[in-house]
């Protein structure tokens, strides 16, 4: 059994005194895990750094094995984004959410286009467009958020906030007094503008809490500390005090 | 193959960093062909060793004495912390001569995959040796991995609004290094960190 692709680093957890147990993901395979020889040694634990793209190669007699990869550096993401504290969380939270979301050797041809998009571009890292990623995988992991009409009305004008537990929009009149109790939805979500600050961080606030809630509270497991940490730091760039995490 | 007494010491090299169950068969094998010129001086070196040495109350490196000898120097720079993943980058920067201050050994790196958060680390005591006032400069010498700049940004976060001047060690072409062979990575890192001659 063996295959070869593109793919992104998700992960790479030391196995021995040299090697790694790695997470990639590619358009066909999904998240597929496998061993690097030498992963985590000197001469090669530049390339399997989470966020990096490469071509990687991966064999095992049976394909319900772990098998091994072997990988070549395409793009250096990480070694680019390493300076900007933003990018580099950005990119380390989206590599995060992808390995812990996701189920392994299952293709999310969406999901891998959004993160290769991000990943790409991380030098400059673009909040609006991760959050609208982390939208993507909820609705590709069954989970979507339905943001075409108010769930109480049924305007499509006016929707400026999300139900914590349907995940519907809900427009600022039919949110009446439950105001307080609803998710923001900041507009770059409907109208794919950039964002601001503010809205990045009302944007993380909601895809986290159905990530939190959907994806990974169904497997028992929290929110990735990553994801926890970018969201920190948006809200540092939005000036507002950090909440207790 | 030998008596329990040789698995034993076989079992426990073995689980040395750099040796496997063939490597430690043959140090073994070594020192019990002179047990006398190399078997009781290492044995007699290990336990005064395991005795001795201590973690540093100051900076966390290991030594005899507490404070460090680094510590306890008068000549070195006290203005100027360099912070070090381990103690092995120390030993590493103290073989260099470069750099005359003091030195601040983390434990490890604030690692997400790994659960490893701020209280895991000695970063506390950093802080409050920066905030004890009298430290110009703190220099981040971490790893160039994803964990070691993930660090080098949270402890920047925190220091620069103490007054101190931040720096990291630069990352690029290594002496004797040729071009063609180093890493994409290595190479858009070196380009970037490029500075006027």
């Amino acid at each position: 059994m063996e295959w070869e692709a593109p793919a992104i680093v998700l992960d790479a957890r030391p196995y021995g005194e040299g090697d790694a147990i790695a997470a990639v993901m590619t358009e066909a395979q999904g998240v597929h895990r496998g061993l690097a020889r030498g992963g985590s040694s000197r001469a090669k634990a530049a390339i399997w750094q989470a966020g990096n793209l490469v071509q990687v190669r991966w064999v095992a007699r049976l394909a319900d094995q772990l098998g091994s990869f072997t990988g070549e550096l395409v793009h250096p993401t990480v070694a680019l984004a390493m300076d900007d504290a933003l990018a580099l969380a950005a990119l380390s939270a989206a590599c995060a959410v992808a390995e812990g979301a996701l189920p392994e050797r299952a293709p999310h041809p969406r999901v891998f286009d959004g993160l290769l998009s991000l990943a790409a571009r991380a030098t400059t890292p673009d909040l609006a467009a991760q959050i609208r990623w982390e939208a993507v995988l909820l609705a590709d992991l069954g989970y979507g958020l339905d943001l075409s009409a108010c769930a109480v009305t049924g305007d499509t004008e006016d929707l400026a906030f999300v139900s914590p537990k349907s995940g519907r929009a809900v427009s600022a009149a039919g949110a009446g007094s439950w105001a307080a109790r609803m998710l923001r939805l900041p507009r770059f979500l409907l109208d794919g503008g950039p964002g601001t600050p503010p809205d990045w961080r009302d944007g993380l606030r909601l895809t986290g809490h159905f990530l939190e809630r959907d994806a990974f509270g169904h497997h028992h497991r929290p929110l990735p500390a990553a994801r926890i940490a970018l969201y920190h730091r948006v809200c540092d760039l939005a000036e507002e005090p950090r909440p207790h995490a | 193959m030998g008596g329990p007494e040789i698995e034993r010491l076989i079992g426990l090299l073995s689980k040395l960093p750099g040796l496997g169950p063939r490597s430690a068969r043959r140090a073994a094998l070594r020192m019990l062909q002179q047990p006398q010129s190399r078997m009781l001086p290492l044995a007699a070196a290990l336990t005064d060793a395991a005795r001795a040495i201590r973690v540093c109350g100051v900076c966390a490196n290991l030594d005899t004495t507490d404070p460090c000898a680094i510590c306890a120097d008068p000549r070195r720079d006290r203005a100027v912390i360099c912070v070090v993943e381990g103690v092995s980058d120390l030993w590493a920067l103290e073989r260099t001569h470069a750099h005359d201050g003091l030195y601040h050994v983390l434990g490890g790196t604030l690692s997400a995959l790994s659960g490893i958060g701020p209280d895991d680390l000695n970063l506390a005591r950093l802080l409050a040796r920066v905030g004890e006032g009298g430290v110009r400069e703190v220099i981040l010498a971490l790893n160039a991995t994803v964990d070691g700049a993930t660090t080098s940004h949270w402890l920047a976060d925190r220091l620069r609004p103490m007054g101190v001047e931040v720096s990291r060690v630069a990352h690029g072409v290594p002496i004797g290094g040729a071009m063609d062979v180093l890493d994409e990575g290595t190479i858009a890192a070196a380009i970037r960190a490029r500075r006027a001659v």
